[in-house]
């Protein structure tokens, strides 16, 4: 079966995202698909490669990062959202004359036509968020 | 394109958190992608429905004027929970776009036709 | 359908909500895990819906909370690898943020 995750909260504010990771694992042990897993609201700093958190406790992004490069998954982070909240990627930088990228690996901006594809294309659509 | 019911889901009110104004930027997205788009407003999301917000003092955009343009869109099945009305002290008049009101229990048979819900 | 609720329900009325709108699963993740205490505000809310609806609790949470020993009766403790299946098995689910 195919599934895509909607995750809606950034990291450690909220446990969605944890919850969100761990989901996603579980899918994939399942021997299911991910078709996506998209980013939105204050999901998007889920993407921001400059977050340290103290070396005891789980690094959210990282494990994001790993987990798409590990299993060819598609992070789409949307662009609107992106956009107000400060992630960046090249084409942003230079769209928007900014000074600066900060999008982890593993993910990519894109607009919110790749979460309605992703509803499309997929069995489950599973929201996780506050 | 397959055309898939997408039903979105609002029960919170709005100005206090950005979820209402991003929804709305994914029911048109949905619209646009000619998809089977409907809306349901429960709990504290039918305030988002009311009549009159006038944002000027708090400089947050009033989403007022994006009811009226989901037409356009051809978005127009906007159901509202009745109760959650009551609860609040609304009527339909008192929303800025023509609704059906229904019960819970016919939202949750709406909810359960569709393909994908997205909460928001 | 399967209802995922992640919020206590002494914060939200999403339990209540969702027990309004009909029949189906109830999965209890995060917070939402707080519904499924004994002896808590809320059992008589869940006891009572628990002819419609076929409630679920994620284990790696009610052990977070330190209430896996007092889960309500009627309330099935499942793992991700549930969580995984109760959604597989359901045409849609709605998450009650």
């Amino acid at each position: 079966m195919k599934f895509s995750i909607l995750v809606s909260e950034g990291p450690y504010t909220h446990q969605s995202s944890d919850t969100a990771y761990q989901f996603a694992k579980a899918v994939l042990a399942k021997g299911h698909e991910i078709f996506r897993i998209f980013f939105y609201h204050d999901g998007v700093n889920n993407a921001t490669r400059l977050t340290t958190p103290p070396q005891d406790d789980r690094n959210i992004v990282n494990r994001w990062s790993k987990l798409a490069e590990e299993n060819n998954l598609d992070l789409v982070v949307c662009v609107a959202a992106a956009q107000r909240r400060g992630i960046v990627d090249e084409g942003e930088m230079k769209r928007n004359g900014k000074d600066a990228t900060n999008l982890a690996p593993g993910f990519r901006i894109s607009g919110l036509g790749q979460l309605i594809e992703a509803g499309i294309q997929s069995d489950r659509l599973v929201v996780f968020g506050d | 394109m397959t055309t898939k019911k997408f039903m979105m889901v609002n029960r919170k009110a709005p100005y206090g958190t950005i979820y209402a104004w991003e929804a709305l930027e994914v029911v048109l997205i949905a619209a646009a992608f000619e998809q089977d788009v409907s809306l349901a407003f429960l709990d504290d999301g039918v305030f988002q429905l009311k009549k009159g917000h006038n944002t000027k003092g708090i400089e947050l955009k009033a989403f007022e004027k994006t009811w009226g343009a989901l037409e356009d869109y051809d978005v127009t099945k906007l159901y509202v929970d009745g109760d959650s009305l009551k609860e609040r002290g609304l009527t339909a008049d008192d929303l800025a776009v023509p609704v059906e009101v229904l019960s819970r229990a016919d939202i949750g048979k709406l909810m359960e036709e569709q393909d994908v819900l997205l909460s928001f | 359908m399967l209802h995922i609720i992640n919020k206590s329900p002494y914060d939200r009325p999403a339990l209540e909500t969702a027990l309004a709108t009909g029949e189906g699963s109830i999965l209890l993740i995060e917070d939402g895990v707080y519904a499924a205490v004994k002896g808590g505000a809320e059992e008589s809310k869940v006891k009572g819906a628990q002819g419609k609806f076929k409630f679920y609790a994620l284990n790696v949470d009610l052990d977070a909370r330190g209430i896996a020993d007092r889960v309500m009766d009627g309330v099935t403790v499942v793992d991700y690898a549930g969580f995984v299946d109760l959604v597989a098995e359901n045409k849609t689910c709605q998450s009650w943020l």
